[in-house]
């Protein structure tokens, strides 16, 4: 899935783009945008003054209404064109998407235990179906039996198998993934069509799709400009009949044109579904536009210490021997009662071990005896036949361990437990036939990079807080390693929602993700709630978006595609209400001219003549429009660099950008126009 | 020459000087933190008492326009009356008349609304009765009336979250008793000891020294006029306004006068800054304003100096620059400062002709008021700006990537649908109304119901669309000043600016207090690195991009037709 296609143009969705252009000349689809439906109006006027001046000659000649109602007609056709493109290609994303979830056999469980074959699109939420290894996953589901290793590189991309049991955090499966092993029993938890998938394509396609907060907002304000634009462009009738100047229709409709905002207008809605579809491409599934519009405003992310900032489970790091114990003692001892553990940690014991230049033996004496962890002697170990009894574990019941068989506890050791604690790590004391012999230090190992991310975040005015079961001195070391702001150590599922609850009454907008059911409450009450799709069915419920690719840091890039969302349209605002400038200076003077000789002074670009000015300027405002759909597709990169400096930097680009590009881009036009005229 | 330009530097220090402390201590008097005014505290409460006000009884933002409005409603009434029935009423020494119920209308909204419009003159169309009782009681309510508004919003912004707007009547009483009488009293009476009158005789008469007897107007003018530019209403005594020599009789009085217009709203700008506890976001403001009034004034001074370039071709030398239409006791200099600070204060008066100066300096005195933001008149001046700032709010904070929040407050769609409201309202008034009047002359120039349009303009041609234009640019701005060659006193324009100065008062006061009333409702969102900080020189130039393009874009194409077309013949 990763390895979808970016080029932003695609032959086939160009197609489908081209007829949708026209199909989207329906007005009454045009009335959602108002700036655009005033061009349409406008285009219809112009038709008919072509068809006016057909006959009579006192509203210009018939070519030059004619090459401008084609000119606004296209203005309105490259309008469309960026939003069809812009859907069609969310549209191609969640197709391949949902390519995965072709027709398949699905083996139906009925209620009387029997089991019959029906095709996964007969499927209904609460049937239950069985799959074996091979089967491809017929829909969503959630495990209530069993455990399989599941295949999802259909969805992300990702070769390795995963493992999904009934009842954890991790019982979801998702349609169009494949069981590699075992048997596992799954209850169907949506009707066919209301995936979150389904969802998605309906909030890129038009009908359904509903204009955020923000574009609301700037929706309305474009509209006020429009309004104004109205006043100047009607006004200007009698203020010319009395500066007896005749003002042709089609002068007037053009003006009128150039003034209001017609760039962002036009490409305000593909900025709007290219930002899902970017979230898409991300393999994020939004149930809203509007939680990837809140995901730009995010100012708390709270972040799991597992998995997202630290890799997986501690590791092994350090053998400290006591002091009067050789190194290859305490070694071979702490492989030995580790040969059997098969937990994370157990495991990077050995494998520490045999970093080191101890020849160590990976095979138990025969006829050991295992002894396995239980929280109430809290350490594992090894009796071998020659009566080895070899015991790892928490040092205070390591402390027992020796007290009772009359050992003394060395020094030297306390103090090492203490300096591994406060430096974050685990300490796992060994002991010998009740003699101890050192500590194993476990320490968790932060992901490379995770802290450059932080410093990101920290520059955007995101706070993070790192959400662990650690205890405080452990939490407070790996949050001060990893360059997060705050953390919650010894978290329960309630402790996070107390956490969202007090950071959103300070006014703060808080995002999380999370997988388990005990998440769900705390994931719907953030404002972005992120589940994974390997969670549970209430986790995916209670947020707003489902990433697809299981990865704790994608919170990170949500941000950042919500906030480039929200600057391409403020950046485009800008660059289209800039453009106006230019424009007054090409139109004003070719209106007046003719009466008011003076006002050459103000053709500051030495415009050939009045018609090349109007041609010119309707040109350029109509070929700015396509000019613009790469940068309203990929959306205006966000730098992180402080709120001040950005905008700095965008209103330089884009203000003083959007003032000087069509002085040139009009001058330039005109001296091509003035090649035929 | 020298002189003349120290004579301008040292207004502005001296405005300066007494407008900084003067903001401190209007946001500690208005906050009603302890100040040295406080001895008046006795006679307020007299007052509340009488007037049956609770101060301090908190209002929302829908109660304190009620307030508002409700009060100046009933002056309207009032004030439209007496002004009919003036003739009828006593202190009317030179028997002036009663006032047409048109003119009536128009006046008596002109003054409600702090514009101070004037189709009449002050000599023979009013009494010194309703001089006082009308023209000089409403140039202290309606500039308390805009002061209260502005401390409204003020106070939404001072706590974090507050559904309170403050007392209106409240900080209303106490704009007049703690600011405008006390600042009056010492105005009126530098004015009244230089020379301008301050008599309730009726006219003098003095014999000239060409033998004809002249008849003067006199009045108890002083203390009005010292209202006048204190409040920023500029309505005069006389109908040549401050160029009259016994209105403003030297250079002394025509200093006192440009201080005295200016320190009040400047001192507004400051003491929001102080009352909302960000003093940076005030001096940003102030900032702004200051470099937008130098925009305004320096290419206006400079038109005004080099003179009226048809009268160099005819090898006329100009050294003193265009003296047409100006006071020589003043110069063009001061004349050209007023000139922009009159415009952009919404203050209106004049000290010279408007009409006479020279077609740009026409081009930047109807911008001044077109933007109606800069500094602007008592307390609606930041009313104004607010607009601007939300909608600079609204597109600077999408371009950072966040929905825009203003002071810690999300801006949404209800608070940018009011603000665009209001943005629009201004070019629909001054370019409907233009467009209206341009079209009657041109097709109904004998229509007698208008006193036949044709002869409203003394200069048809660029020049008489520019008079037209500045009559409804004035009017919306509640200026008052104009371009005095349009024939203005008949019932087209007395009821058509009648409606555009009620129109252009009170929405821009309810829409901004609207705003920040639903703003301060809102949840407070504390600051981060990701917010945008408006009180930086950043922001503070894109507001100032935002004015000058939106202003621009609304009125490049009058503005070309009217004063640059005539400014390009003239070449």
């Amino acid at each position: 899935m990763k390895s979808q296609s970016n080029k932003l143009f695609e032959p086939a969705l160009v197609k489908t783009a081209l007829k949708q252009s026209f199909i989207k000349l329906n007005p009454k689809a045009m009335l959602r945008n108002p700036v655009m439906f005033t061009v349409e109006v406008g285009t219809l006027i112009m038709a008919y003054m072509s068809f006016y001046s057909f006959t009579y000659t006192d509203q210009g000649s018939f070519i030059y209404n004619v090459i401008i109602f084609i000119i606004l007609l296209l203005t309105l056709l490259f309008a469309n064109f960026a939003e069809a493109i812009a859907e069609a290609r969310g549209k191609a994303q969640a197709d391949s998407l949902r390519k995965t979830r072709e027709e398949t056999p699905a083996k139906v469980l009925s209620k009387d235990g029997s089991l019959t074959t029906k095709s996964s699109n007969e499927l209904r939420k609460g049937d239950m179906f069985v799959c074996e290894p091979g089967d491809t996953i017929p829909t969503d589901g959630e495990i209530v039996e069993g455990l399989a290793t599941i295949d999802e590189s259909a969805i992300t991309g990702e070769s390795a198998p995963v493992i999904r049991e009934a009842g954890g955090d991790k019982s979801s499966v998702t349609g169009g993934t494949k069981v590699l092993s075992d048997k596992i029993k799954v209850i169907v938890t949506t009707e066919p069509g209301e995936s979150f998938l389904d969802k998605m394509i309906a909030l890129v396609e038009g009908a359904s799709r509903q204009k955020t907060p923000n574009e609301i907002a700037l929706t309305i304000l474009l509209a006020s400009f429009t309004l104004i634009f109205i006043i100047v462009c009607v006004t200007l009738k009698p203020f010319a009949n009395y500066a007896n100047t005749p003002i042709t229709i089609a002068a007037l409709i053009s003006l009128f044109v150039c003034l209001i905002p017609t760039t962002i207008g036009g490409l305000l809605s593909a900025i709007g579904i290219a930002g899902m579809d970017r979230a898409l491409r991300a393999n994020v599934i939004t149930k809203s536009g509007r939680a990837v519009e809140t995901a730009g405003d995010i100012d708390v992310l709270l972040l799991d210490k597992t998995g997202t900032i630290t890799i997986g489970n501690r590791k092994a790091t350090h053998f400290w021997p006591s002091i009067d114990v050789l190194p290859d003692d305490l070694i071979k001892a702490a492989v030995l009662s580790s040969l059997a553990d098969e937990t994370p940690e157990g495991k990077s014991i050995v494998e520490l071990a045999a970093q080191s230049k101890v020849s160590i033996s990976l095979k138990a004496p025969e006829h050991s005896e295992f002894i396995k962890f239980t929280a109430e002697t809290r350490s594992s170990g090894i009796n071998t036949p020659e009566g080895l009894e070899i015991r790892k574990g928490a040092f205070d019941s390591m402390r027992n361990l020796a007290q009772r068989t009359g050992n003394k506890i060395p020094a030297d050791v306390e103090e090492r437990v203490k300096t591994v604690s406060s430096n974050g790590g685990t300490p796992l004391v060994v002991a010998q036939n009740g003699r101890i012999l050192g500590t194993i230090e476990l320490q968790d190992i932060i992901k490379t990079g995770i802290a450059e991310r932080f410093e990101r975040l920290r520059k955007m005015g995101i706070k993070t807080v790192m959400v662990t079961g650690d205890n405080p001195l452990t939490a407070k070391f790996i949050a001060e390693k990893a360059g997060v702001d705050d953390f919650i150590a010894e978290a329960k599922p309630e402790d996070k929602m107390n956490y969202i609850k007090h950071e959103q009454q300070e006014g703060r907008l808080v995002a999380m993700m999370g997988d388990g059911t005990n998440d769900a409450p705390a994931l719907a009450q953030a404002d972005v709630g992120v589940a994974m799709n390997s969670g549970t069915q209430a986790a995916k419920e209670a947020g707003n978006m489902v990433d697809l690719d299981n990865d704790p840091t994608k919170l990170i890039e949500i941000v950042e595609i919500g906030k480039q969302l929200l600057i391409t349209r403020g950046t485009l605002t800008t660059f289209s209400i800039a453009n106006d400038v230019a424009k007054y200076f090409a139109i004003v003077p070719a209106l007046f001219i003719a009466s008011i000789p003076a006002l050459q002074s103000i053709n500051i670009m030495r415009l050939h003549s009045p018609e090349s000015a109007i041609l010119s300027a309707v040109i350029f405002n109509a070929i700015i429009i396509p000019l613009l759909i790469p940068l309203a597709l990929k959306g205006v990169e966000y730098k992180p660099i402080g709120a001040s400096a950005l905008l700095r930097r965008n209103l330089l680009i884009y203000g003083l950008g959007g003032v000087i590009a069509p002085f040139i881009g009009i001058k330039l036009i005109d001296l091509v126009i003035g090649l035929f005229i | 020459m020298n002189s003349e330009i120290l004579g301008v530097v040292a207004s502005f220090l001296i405005t300066l000087l007494i407008a900084i402390p003067l903001g401190k201590y209007l946001a500690k008097m208005f906050a009603g933190e302890h100040v040295w005014t406080d001895f008046l505290k006795p006679l307020e409460n007299g007052l509340f008492k009488l007037a049956g006000i609770r101060p301090g009884e908190p209002m929302d933002w829908k109660q304190f326009l009620k307030a508002m409005l409700t009060i100046n409603l009933l002056w309207l009434v009032y004030g439209f009356f007496v002004l009919m029935y003036q003739d009828k009423l006593p202190f009317n020494p030179d028997g002036n008349p009663g006032m047409t119920a048109d003119l009536a209308f128009n006046t008596i909204i002109s003054f409600v609304v702090n514009c101070d419009l004037q189709h009449y003159s002050g000599e023979s169309g009013l009494t010194y009765l309703t001089q006082q009782i009308i023209i000089m009681f409403l140039m202290f309510t309606s500039a308390a009336t805009g002061i209260a508004a502005a401390v409204g919003l003020f106070k939404a912004f001072r706590d974090k979250t507050t559904t309170n707007l403050g007392n209106f009547w409240e900080f209303f009483v106490k704009a007049i008793t703690r600011l405008l009488l006390p600042l009056s009293f010492v105005v009126a009476i530098v004015l009244a000891f230089n020379g301008t009158t301050a008599s309730y005789e009726g006219k003098d008469q003095f014999i000239s020294l060409q033998g004809d007897t002249v008849n003067v107007s006199r009045g108890p003018a002083a203390q009005m006029i010292a209202i006048k530019h204190l409040g920023t209403n500029g309505g005069g005594w006389y109908g040549v306004n401050s160029a009259h020599p016994l209105e403003n009789p030297s250079y002394v009085t025509n200093m006192v006068e440009i201080i005295s217009q200016m320190i009040i709203p400047m001192a507004m700008i400051l003491a929001f800054g102080y009352f909302i506890r960000r003093k940076k976001l005030g001096w940003v403001i102030f900032g702004v304003m200051t470099v937008g009034m130098f925009m305004l004034m320096i290419p206006t001074i400079s038109s005004e100096l080099s003179g009226n370039s048809n009268l160099t071709k005819m090898g006329i030398t100009q050294a003193t620059g265009a003296m047409e239409g100006k006071e020589v006791r003043i110069g063009p200099l001061a004349t050209g400062y007023w000139s922009t600070l009159t415009t952009i204060v919404s203050t209106g008066s004049v000290n010279g002709m408007h009409d006479s100066t020279m077609p740009l300096t026409g081009a930047w005195q109807l911008l001044g008021m077109m933007i109606n933001g800069f500094f602007g008149g008592c307390g609606v001046g930041i009313l104004n700006y607010f607009i601007y700032l939300i909608i600079a709010v609204f597109i600077s904070g999408l371009m950072v990537g966040r929905t825009p929040e203003f002071l810690g407050h999300k801006v949404e769609a209800r608070e940018v649908k009011i603000a665009a409201l209001i943005t629009l309202l201004s070019p629909f008034l001054i370019m409907a109304g233009t467009a209206i009047a341009a079209y009657l002359f041109n097709n109904y120039g004998d229509a007698d119901w208008a006193v036949k349009p044709a002869n409203w303009l003394n200069n048809p041609g660029h020049h008489g669309f520019s008079e037209m234009l500045y009559e409804f640019t004035s009017a919306n701005a509640n200026n008052g000043s104009g371009f005095e060659g349009l024939g203005d006193n008949n019932i087209f324009w007395n009821v058509a600016t009648g409606f555009v100065l009620i129109l252009g008062r009170f929405l821009p006061i309810i829409g901004p207090l609207a705003i920040a009333g639903l703003l301060a409702k809102k949840k407070y969102i504390p600051e981060s690195a990701g917010t945008l900080k408006i009180d930086t020189v950043t922001f503070g130039l894109m507001t100032l991009a935002v004015i000058l393009v939106l202003n621009a874009l609304s009125y490049f194409p009058a503005l070309a037709l009217g004063p640059i077309a005539e400014y390009f013949s003239m070449k």
